[in-house]
């Protein structure tokens, strides 16, 4: 199994409904937050291009926060999910340090804090917060082992990218363009 | 003309807008950890060629320096923690990828030794204080101890190449490993470390050695050294400059950029090249003031461990 979001940038608005509810369902700190919204315009003026993402943690395949680790707290769980646990991070801030993304953040409590996919949810058969509420309906979730699953079907038909494919971190977070 | 405007939503303290999650007690310790590195490797080095008498700065009355600098450092360390209390986890598992792992093992060796190393040449160095103090009559188990070190100094030196060795290419390894940040991730920053360690170790002895010829030997260990070092910069440089986009953008805050000053003023002419010419100098046989070159190699390793990690911190990938 290896679990994979896939983002349509055409169909995102840039709401940021994914933020507030990943807040909630995760009890994350007033301040900090595990999904974001990124606005790029780019061009020569008056032809412009706007890009629209949420971006979080890309659950990497070559994790460098799971590679530095020095006690173990970083580790991938089954579908590739990189996860922390709470009281096996020292708050070296190693892993900050090797994310690309810039995707960790240190939680006020200590411990080193990020997107898990919604690793609860999923256990009981859920999606993860931000993809269950998303009015345009612009992200997906599934399995990228299934090539039958909605992930896999998108990624076939669509053109996609990744962010920073040249840092070599194979992310699993795919925008389709 | 082609324009780029981003904007995030995110604001999160220490991230953004640029990472600020390692602050000044991690270059503090970087600079420690290689200052007593250097002071062992030579102790150690000088002890077993059988040069303990012609260099006793070197080999005995430095080693008071390791155990106090390994010691301060790693409060450093513990301090720049967020999660403190549960440090003892960074001892539950042996993780090779992590250098972050390799150096809290090897400074649980490493510490310990530098306090027995110093342990045993304390009743020669301080013949004085112990007339004082009387420590070895007060608590007579330390006479058994100290001759049992004393004996097997040999084996401590043995292991203390090696062991520091590691301490000092660690302290920079620590940095260059990390892929996401392109001022740091070069290979060179390693050796690079080592050399700078060395080269503040060899200024301390001369420092605090009071024979000419003790001076002058580690004068011309550090201008070797210190050499070498400018040759390492320049190659970090040619590196950047070689390197892809986000590398030559991160070389930019060295050069031309807001780390500029500090660097070329306070890292390579003040710290670098002066000292140097003084030692040089002074090998040519022309009194110089050695001790200003030595402060001065020490407070320009300083700033370059500052430098670097804050520079680094700065630097990332545009996506």
């Amino acid at each position: 199994m290896r679990y994979a979001m896939v983002i349509d940038t055409l169909k995102c608005v840039g709401c940021s409904d994914c933020v507030v509810a990943c807040q909630t369902e995760n009890d994350v700190p007033i301040g900090y937050c595990r999904d974001w919204i990124t606005e790029t315009v780019k061009g020569t003026y008056p032809s412009l291009d706007l890009e629209l993402k949420s971006e979080r943690c890309n659950h990497c395949e070559n994790a460098p926060c799971v590679r530095c680790c020095p006690t173990g707290a970083s580790h991938i769980v089954e579908g590739g999910i990189v996860l922390v646990t709470g009281d096996e991070c020292i708050g070296c801030g190693a892993c900050i340090e090797s994310c690309p993304y810039d995707a960790r953040y240190q939680h006020p409590d200590g411990y080193v804090d990020k997107c898990t996919f919604c690793h609860h949810r999923l256990e009981k058969g859920q999606l993860p917060a931000c993809v269950s509420v998303c009015p345009t309906k612009c992200m997906y979730f599934g399995d990228l082992d299934n090539p039958n699953s909605e992930v896999s079907q998108l990624l076939k038909k669509r053109k996609y990218k990744t962010l920073a494919p040249e840092a070599g971190t194979k992310p699993h977070v795919y925008y389709l363009l | 003309m082609e324009e780029e405007l981003f904007i995030s939503g995110r604001n999160i303290p220490n991230i953004d807008p640029s990472l600020e999650v390692w602050h000044w007690p991690i270059s503090l310790y970087l600079f420690l950890g290689g200052l007593a590195a250097g002071l062992l490797f030579f102790a150690a080095v000088f002890y077993l060629l059988g040069k303990d008498k012609k260099y006793p700065a070197a080999v005995k009355v430095s080693s008071v320096i390791p155990p106090i600098a390994l010691s301060i450092g790693l409060l450093a360390l513990v301090y720049d923690l967020t999660h403190k209390l549960y440090t003892w986890q960074l001892y539950t598992t042996i993780r090779i990828e992590s250098p972050m792992s390799w150096g809290a093992w090897v400074l649980l060796i490493v510490t310990p030794i530098s306090f027995l190393w110093t342990f045993s040449y304390y009743r020669e160095v301080y013949p004085k204080l112990e007339n004082k103090l009387q420590v070895f009559k007060r608590l007579k188990f330390l006479n058994g101890l100290e001759k049992y070190i004393i004996k097997n100094r040999k084996y401590l030196a043995y292991a203390l190449i090696p062991l520091t060795l590691i301490l000092g290419i660690y302290t920079g390894i620590l940095l260059s490993a990390f892929n996401a940040r392109p001022l740091w991730n070069n290979a060179i920053l390693g050796p690079l470390f080592l050399t700078s360690g060395l080269s503040t170790a060899a200024a301390t002895i001369i420092l605090l050695s009071k024979k000419k010829k003790e001076k002058h030997f580690f004068g011309k260990i550090d201008l070797a050294l210190i050499i070498i070092e400018l040759a390492l910069i320049s190659h970090m440089i040619m590196g950047y400059f070689a390197g892809p986009e986000v590398q030559v953008e991160a070389m930019q805050l060295l050069i031309g950029g807001e780390f500029t000053v500090m660097f070329f003023v306070f890292v390579i002419i003040l710290g670098l090249i002066i000292p140097a010419i003084l030692e040089l100098i002074e090998i040519y046989g022309y009194k110089t003031p050695v001790a200003i070159a030595a402060l001065l190699v020490l407070l320009g390793g300083l700033v370059f461990r500052f430098v670097m990690v804050e520079a680094g911190q700065i630097t990332r990938y545009l996506y």
